[in-house]
């Protein structure tokens, strides 16, 4: 799988493309400046792009400019953006697309290394990545509109890991039940919340991230 | 001009007229206050003439404070009261201040002038007025008996009975000229020796600068205790646990690997949180989002965070300066934690504009209002914090809603065009 990486701290870049080697990524591009990672995203149109938001020249949110700018030139690039914080704003803005296939996770969640890895292979599979942080901050948010405060603790969680983007099989390993109980938890939620059901994964988290957009 | 406006100026000028000479004894019983003040000087050193000194200052203050209020009037601009505030509320202290006061001489100066200068622009538009009218009464006079004499001019001669009237016909301009001027004369001297002379306002400016200057030195030390603390209790503690789980897990790695392998997913742990308490501590220093998109950016953001719904109306031709920036921020962040806390409203606006060089806040929500500043509370730090930029505070919050906090901050906005666009978080 083919990854452009995009991240201006030395030890950091070197210790992801170790990390990304190891787990037999092939690093085409490693960038450390905007600019440079519009180019190297467009040119290469990798498999997946690792970005940092921070990035030269300006060091304020120059590397998701890129990366936004990269979608609109090769829709659907798949992009998972790392950062030293999560902001609402930005994450509204990776996803205002529709387009899926974007991921936004806190710098530290690399140190859970086989989640990292899953979170990238799921971005670069058309899936979404979104950092627990932003779904918190949204079902906090989201709590006091109505539809959501009927939901149950569990249908909470099932919501929150299925924002997050992951399969019915996975929530079901993480929650300790089978994945006939997700599957009914998450018809639950979906009749509760007035969605329309879908099978695709990536589909039904932006389904729930539209929703959660609108309280 | 009509009959009717004619007629409606003249009255209005003779009523000036009227108040000018009505004024006239006011201006000299001031006199009566320079010696009773001088008086009381030395009486101090026998005690009694602390009391007096500060009963007779009031007094004089009171009565220039009347010829400041009608001489703002009369020339419509604003004259401030130039006294020091002493520094506690000691009979000695207050005694001292007011002596050492330059504002108390200039008052003692300002007597007898304006008694001079009160008398003459009382007199004589009235003079003016009454000689006015003579002219054309004399005439009638000297028929009847001829040893009255009107302005060098008497009956002896003939051409003299069509001279008075002309004469008077001349008076009659110069007092519609000089009433009204008689009135702004006497108001501009009262506020050449009332208002505050250039040293008091630079010396008053000095002080309030030293003021908020004390303040802003005492809140940011307070800052960095802060950030120390912080810093020492949280992420360096957490790291040192880092390095001795690390150590440990070295050690265990051949003889335990099992047990290795939990220290180390604890190491991690202790990493994720020393990283989480640095992002906390980062975003309480400045907001990232701040220096990436600036107010804009940095408000909308806030807006998607706040537990309710915050409406942002923000129309900014540039960005502030940074420290004026990061100031506005953290006061509408203030302000909206406190809406959140404690207001009891269901929703909240914020609107941001720039004009005439001041960025101008508004945050607005539909609580239960009664909003007050109190000592050591929120809204007196934010005023401390707008204050280091000559900033205002500005409340208003009736019992029973709703609440409405002003902020203004004089500042320049580069030119760089951030957005214009309204939205609701």
């Amino acid at each position: 799988m083919r990854v452009v990486l995009g991240e201006d701290l030395v030890l950091l870049r070197d210790g992801l493309i170790r990390l990304l080697k190891a787990y037999d990524f092939d690093v085409v591009e490693a960038v450390d400046s905007g600019p440079a990672l519009l180019k190297a995203l467009v040119d290469h149109r990798p498999d997946v792009a690792v970005v940092d938001v921070r990035l030269p020249p300006t060091f304020t949110d120059e590397g998701l400019r890129a990366a936004i700018e990269a979608r609109k030139r090769v829709p659907g690039l798949p992009v998972l953006v790392l950062s030293q914080y999560v902001e609402q704003l930005y994450a509204r803005e990776l996803l205002s697309d529709r387009g899926g296939a974007v991921g936004y996770l806190l710098k530290d969640r690399v140190s859970d290394v086989k989640q990292f890895v899953s979170a990238i292979r799921r971005v670069a599979g058309g899936g979404t990545a979104m950092d627990p942080e932003v779904i918190d901050q949204l079902l906090a948010r989201g709590a006091r509109d109505q539809p959501l405060t009927t939901l149950t603790p569990r249908e909470r969680e099932v919501l929150s890991l299925m924002a997050e983007g992951r399969s019915n099989g996975a929530i079901a390993g993480r929650l300790f039940v089978t994945e006939k109980a997700v599957g009914k938890h998450i018809a639950n939620i979906f009749g509760k919340l007035d969605l329309p059901m879908s099978e695709d994964d990536n589909r039904r988290v932006l389904a729930v991230l539209a929703y959660l957009d609108r309280v | 001009m009509t009959d009717h406006d004619l007629v409606r100026a003249a009255r209005t000028r003779l009523t000036q007229a009227g108040l000018g000479l009505a004024r006239t004894p006011l201006c000299v019983a001031g006199l009566a206050l320079i010696p009773l003040q001088l008086h009381t000087y030395p009486l101090i050193l026998v005690t009694v003439g602390v009391p007096l000194l500060l009963v007779f200052t009031a007094l004089s203050r009171h009565y220039t404070g009347f010829y400041r209020r009608w001489a703002s009037r009369v020339l419509e601009v604003e004259i401030p009261a130039p006294y020091r505030t002493p520094a506690n509320r000691g009979p000695m202290t207050r005694v001292r201040t007011i002596a050492t006061d330059p504002a108390t001489w200039r008052d003692l100066a300002f007597l007898p002038v304006n008694a001079i200068v009160g008398v003459l622009c009382g007199v004589l538009p009235v003079g003016f007025w009454i000689n006015g009218v003579l002219g054309f009464v004399m005439p009638v006079i000297w028929l009847d008996r001829g040893d009255v004499e009107y302005v060098l001019v008497d009956r002896d001669t003939p051409g003299n009975f069509v001279f008075a009237p002309l004469l008077g016909i001349a008076f009659l301009v110069l007092a519609w000229w000089a009433t009204p001027r008689a009135a702004r004369l006497h108001a501009t001297v009262a506020r050449s020796m009332l208002a505050p002379g250039a040293t008091a306002a630079l010396t008053d400016r000095v002080r309030v600068l030293a003021d908020s200057r004390a303040d802003t030195v005492d809140a940011q030390a307070a800052e960095l205790r802060r950030i120390e603390r912080d810093l020492h209790d949280g992420a360096q503690a957490r790291l040192v646990a880092l390095g001795l789980n690390l150590g440990m897990a070295e050690e265990l790695l051949a003889r335990d690997p099992r047990a290795a392998q939990e220290l180390l997913a604890e190491a991690r742990q202790s990493s994720t949180q020393a990283l989480a308490e640095l992002r906390d501590l980062v975003r309480g220093i400045h907001p990232p989002v701040l220096a990436d998109r600036g107010l804009d950016g940095a408000l909308r953001a806030l807006a998607l965070a706040h537990p309710l719904p915050v409406e942002v109306d923000l129309d900014l031709a540039g960005r502030p300066e940074a420290p004026v920036e990061s100031a506005a921020y953290f006061a509408v962040a203030e302000t909206l934690t406190n809406v959140a806390k404690h207001s009891g409203a269901t929703d909240a606006w914020v609107r941001v504009r720039h004009d005439d060089g001041r960025l101008s806040l508004m945050i607005g929500d539909n609580g239960r209002g009664g909003a007050e500043p109190s000592e050591n509370g929120g809204l007196r730090g934010i005023e401390r914090r707008l204050a280091a930029f000559d900033g205002t505070l500005g409340i208003a919050s009736p019992v029973g809603g709703p609440t409405i906090v002003t902020m203004e901050l004089p500042c320049e906005l580069s030119s760089v065009k951030t957005s214009s666009s309204s939205g609701t978080g």
